[in-house]
């Protein structure tokens, strides 16, 4: 099992006492596609954020790639999700001052393990799986919101994590782009072993997914 | 590598961020500048100071100090003693001069000591007389302390060594009297001695009241005036390597020698407490400059970091820790702190050599200004020093982002 999560429990404080996350438990297997879906306020966000390590104030275990990684410090969780964790998030987030390229760049450049050249022609290898070779060289900035999504899942990819969080990958997308995006998540699943934990609204989506979680309220519905 | 992808962000951002940048890189040009100038203009000060006080005052004076009498015996329990303590007046000379001297020259700070006498006398003209002192000492060492030779308009001071009936005289006393080298002059002292002496040297310190007053014989000379033998002396002049520590040397020599010995520090003690708040009030102003930039630093990097909050957020998802976001600010800090320590140190020499140009007259010439190497390394040190405070701080904050709490909004 690539990633495990053991009676997860979480709280906000903020404006009142309220639980968002109940007692939650479930296992991702290596190269499995697995999707979480539920209504706005279910707290499946919330659980993706703290399945990415950033969000650290919970209660239970987490163990990723066979490390309990629950008690480890901001240092450490900084290097796992360096190394083992690509996102792509709902809203593109690249960082606007640099071109394309270096934004896909970044985290290889910080892992540190490859040369500069090396990295440079991997980002440019996934910037021409998703089509967007021409745009390489452009701010960020410049790119409409479809290309700036299509950016933030090549940089996301770069490292070749372990597992691919999204938080709504294809919420900015249009069908057509949606199910390129799609077919990417897919093959480097199933062909990579590469393992895919995507939040969506999108029911097709799930569907197509090799796992569905459903969440209400906090707790998981279906799917465990 | 982790390190220099750290290090483009920063140059990144840096770029990306121009016109902040060069406003808060304007901020250090300033302060930097203007702490150097203040300080090399109050180094200038001490020195142009110093510089005129030793034209006229030896480093330490050893002397005979007038002291209070003591009674003969104790107080003790069986009797009480009655005392007015007095100054007792004993002659004013050193006793053994010719084994103080030597002394005094084994210490190793020691660069020149010789034996003074100084005497009033009046310089006579026909009916007219001008009043004023007349100091003798060994002429080569005695330059050597004044250094004499700097003043001469007329003659050189060598000639006193080979004249022993010669007198240098002040500029304002040969205008006087129409004097030049080689004319005569007949000078009384207060012992009624009359002497007729040539003049073989004119000097002129632009100080007009020792110009018209002063002038310097030979040791000998001087003890005649005042009717005494060769072993009259009433001063031994000092001259250490450091002048600085010349109330250390004094202490010392005092011990050694038994006499008095005065640096000159604390022969003018009112002239190093005015020297002193001019100090304190240039290091308040340079420092108050300071403070201000590094305010200025300080803020546009806060404003960098809140704007680029969404930035840090990412960088953290994908894997940078809270060090290498303090860092990629610390190197933003630090490089708008090297180019403006650079400019600074620049338009700070500009400063300096344009004042060093402007002509102040009297005794002082030019602005007494200069490049003090040290003022510029103090400069270029603190420059650095309150850019990466500046840089910190805000980067701190950076570092504790949690980028949760971003991705939320």
């Amino acid at each position: 099992m690539i990633l495990e999560v053991k009676n997860i429990e979480k709280f906000f404080h903020d404006p009142v006492e309220f639980k968002v996350l109940n007692d939650i438990s479930f296992g991702v297997e290596k190269g499995e596609f697995l999707t979480l879906v539920g209504k706005s306020g279910c707290g499946k966000s919330t659980l993706l954020y703290i399945l990415s390590t950033m969000d650290t104030e919970y209660k239970g275990q987490l163990i990723i790639d066979g490390e309990n990684v629950t008690s480890y410090g901001q240092d450490q969780l900084a290097a796992i999700r360096n190394e083992k964790i690509g996102f792509i998030f709902q809203f593109h987030y690249l960082l606007a001052d640099f071109t394309c390229l270096n934004n896909i760049m970044i985290p290889a450049l910080k892992l540190g393990k490859l040369s500069k050249e090396e990295i440079e022609y991997k980002a440019m290898e996934k910037l021409r799986m998703l089509d967007m070779t021409d745009q390489a060289l452009k701010p960020a900035s410049k790119l409409s919101g479809g290309q700036q999504q299509r950016i933030a899942i090549a940089r996301a990819l770069i490292n070749d994590p372990l597992i691919i969080m999204g938080d709504e990958p294809t919420g900015n997308l249009d069908s057509k782009n949606t199910q390129v995006v799609f077919e990417i998540l897919q093959e480097l699943a199933h062909e990579k072993g590469q393992t895919i934990i995507a939040v969506t609204h999108d029911n097709d989506f799930a569907k197509a997914s090799d796992r569905t979680i459903i969440m209400s309220d906090g707790q998981i519905v279906r799917g465990e | 590598m982790a390190n220099s992808i750290n290090r483009k962000i920063a140059t990144t951002y840096f770029i990306s961020g121009r016109k902040m940048t060069t406003v808060a890189i304007v901020g250090v040009l300033l302060g930097i500048s203007i702490f150097i100038f203040m300080n090399s203009l109050s180094a200038g000060f001490d020195r142009q100071s110093s510089e005129s006080f030793f034209k006229t005052t030896a480093h330490i004076r050893i002397y005979k100090d007038d002291v209070l009498s003591v009674p003969l015996q104790p107080e003790n329990e069986n009797s009480v003693l009655i005392v007015n303590p007095k100054v007792v007046p004993t002659k004013n000379t050193i006793d053994n001069p010719e084994e103080i001297l030597a002394l005094v020259k084994q210490h190793s700070d020691v660069i020149v000591a010789f034996p003074q006498v100084n005497t009033p006398v009046f310089y006579n003209n026909g009916k007219s007389q001008i009043a004023g002192t007349t100091i003798g000492f060994p002429p080569v060492e005695g330059n050597q302390l004044y250094k004499i030779e700097n003043f001469m308009v007329q003659g050189a001071v060598q000639n006193l060594e080979m004249n022993r009936n010669g007198i240098i005289i002040g500029s304002g006393i040969a205008d006087r009297m129409n004097l030049n080298t080689g004319d005569n002059l007949s000078i009384t002292s207060s012992k009624g001695v009359n002497l007729n002496l040539t003049v073989v040297g004119i000097f002129q310190t632009n100080n007009s009241r020792e110009d018209k007053s002063k002038s310097y014989v030979n040791l000998a000379l001087a003890q005649q005036l005042l009717r005494e033998g060769n072993t009259y002396i009433t001063d031994i002049n000092v001259n250490v390597t450091d002048p600085n520590k010349a109330p250390a040397i004094a202490e010392e020599l005092s011990t050694i020698t038994g006499y008095k010995a005065e640096d000159w520090k604390a022969a003018n003690a009112a002239y190093m407490a005015a020297s002193k708040m001019r100090k304190i009030v240039i290091t308040f102003i340079s420092f108050t400059l300071l403070i201000v930039s590094c305010f200025g630093i300080y803020n546009i990097l806060n404003m960098t970091v809140s704007q680029k909050i969404n930035d840090i957020a990412i960088l953290k998802a994908i894997g940078f820790n809270g060090k290498d976001v303090v860092r990629i600010f610390v190197y933003q800090a630090l490089t708008i702190g090297m180019i403006g320590v650079v400019l600074g140190v620049g338009f700070a020499m500009i400063l300096v050599n344009i004042l060093s140009h402007v002509y102040i007259g009297g005794d002082i010439g030019n602005f007494p200004i200069g490049f003090e190497p040290l003022v510029f390394l103090k400069g270029i040190l603190v420059g650095f020093f309150i850019t990466f405070l500046a840089g910190y701080v805000p980067a701190r904050k950076a570092a504790k982002v949690d980028p949760v709490s971003i991705f939320r909004k």
